[in-house]
């Protein structure tokens, strides 16, 4: 088990350690991010509907969109040099290997969302401090679910042809329902109705983010196996 | 090799075979929704619609399911057959995703007022279909049969887990859509006509289910032949 858990952390530091050196990745899906929010300001009518009842949509899928841009890159340096036949001659744990590039693409979802959500308080004037503590839970709960899938089948877009484009044909129906229920209870937050009132759809997210961690892990193998 | 071939032909006129018979049942199923089953007190005649799109439904549920289980089956297995048998069974859904997201709107207009609505029923069986039209991207983006087969096979399970979720948000949320008349724990709400005409449409569908999977089957088994001679012809 500790060797599990250091093997994990492992492949995640060597992520992270990578994008911290090149900052290719994170910096363009932050960008991305940034400008989706200004092109959603300039396609609504203002006087039509308020900003904060569009916001949250606005905001799950800003975040939803970008961290399809950072997962595309999951992969894509592992292709690179061949470095995936590295990982795949190791005799670490099948397991081990999704869990570490997880959580390392759940610190680049995580990123995204700290510069998304200031941004979209920024310009959509979000009554953020009346959400609470609520919102932090949505926005992390919902990121370990957007990563949980996205590690999986990031790794199988990246063997397609056209991988930039695979991914978020197969991944954008899975991340619908964490999107809806992230959305759902972000909207009541704002509203600053009681944290008790998302509890469905808090627990909702968490069995989500537990089914699909689980799959990763059984099935990362089958993935990256031949 | 041209046993393959031989054995294809075989099957696929087997697949034809069971889809006319299915096909001749679709018929009786129109004569027997128009002539046997009553006329819907408030819906009228747009209710007829219902003997084909909740069969649909069922064939499009027995399709993505039981390509989910087969994508199960081939991790263990590493069989090709199940992988084809899955292959087959995704795309005869995405058929009967297609009546079914079809017939919906037509009998939403009249009913509803509108032919399509966000409720959560309708959506997520989109998503479902999209989620399909996905793995047929995936299959035709790979080449090399193995890695095809087991990509699949893990998209095809992750599918299978997406609908419990799927199915969740339907009680989650408030929906216009009809709430089940048959598979309930009260039993059948439906008068006798209705719900016999209802029945014979599911087996028809399911007769059809059958025979079309046979046919795309047969053509797989041919479609692999062919691939693994022209790759021996490359090599």
């Amino acid at each position: 088990m500790g060797d599990f858990v250091r093997v994990a952390f492992a492949v995640a530091e060597k992520d992270l350690r990578l994008e911290l050196r090149t900052r290719a990745t994170i910096l363009s899906a932050v960008v991305f991010a940034a400008l989706v929010l200004v092109v959603f300001n300039f396609s609504r009518d203002p006087t039509a509907v308020a900003a904060t009842d569009l916001a949250p949509s606005v905001l799950w899928v800003t975040v939803a969109f970008a961290s399809v841009v950072a997962l595309n890159r999951a992969f894509t340096v592992e292709r690179e040099h061949a470095a995936l036949d590295g990982l795949r001659l190791s005799p670490a744990p099948r397991g081990a290997l999704f869990l570490g590039k997880a959580l390392a693409n759940l610190a680049f979802v995580l990123l995204i969302e700290a510069v998304t959500v200031p941004l979209a308080v920024l310009f959509f004037e979000l009554p953020v401090l009346t959400a609470g503590w609520g919102l932090p839970l949505v926005l992390v709960l919902a990121a370990v679910g957007f990563v949980a899938v996205g590690t999986l089948l990031s790794a199988i877009a990246v063997r397609t042809r056209f991988a930039e484009l695979m991914l978020p044909v197969l991944l954008l129906p899975f991340l619908v329902p964490p999107l809806t229920a992230a959305a759902e209870s972000t909207a009541r937050l704002l509203a600053g109705r009681p944290l008790s009132e998302v509890v469905g759809w808090l627990r909702f997210l968490a069995v989500y983010d537990l089914v699909f961690v689980v799959l990763g892990l059984l099935l990362f193998g089958a993935v990256i196996d031949e | 090799m041209t046993d393959d071939l031989a054995r294809a032909r075989t099957i696929l006129r087997a697949g034809t075979f069971l889809t006319l018979l299915a096909l001749l049942g679709v018929a009786a199923v129109y004569l027997l929704a128009l002539r046997y089953t009553p006329v819907e007190a408030s819906q009228g005649l747009a209710q007829k619609i219902f003997y084909l799109h909740v069969p649909a439904a069922w064939g499009a549920l027995v399709s993505f399911s039981l390509c989910g289980l087969a994508s199960a089956a081939y991790l263990f297995l590493h069989e090709p057959r199940v992988d084809r048998f899955a292959a087959s069974s995704a795309e005869v859904g995405l058929a009967f995703a297609v009546v079914m997201l079809t017939t919906g709107p037509i009998w939403g207009k009249p009913i509803w007022g509108t032919w399509w609505d966000w409720d959560p029923r309708l959506t997520l069986t989109l998503l479902l279909f999209f989620l399909f039209l996905g793995y047929g991207a995936l299959r035709s983006a790979l080449h090399d049969p193995r890695e095809r087969a087991r990509f699949s096979a893990v998209v095809g399970i992750m599918a299978l887990v997406l609908v419990p979720f799927i199915h969740l948000s339907v009680y989650f949320y408030r929906t216009i859509h009809p709430m089940p008349v048959v598979l309930r724990p009260e039993g059948p709400a439906l008068p006798g006509e209705m719900l016999r005409t209802l029945l014979v449409s599911v087996a028809v569908f399911t007769l059809l289910y059958v025979g079309l999977v046979t046919m795309r089957y047969a053509l797989g088994l041919a479609r692999d032949h062919a691939e693994a001679n022209a790759g021996g012809a490359d090599a």
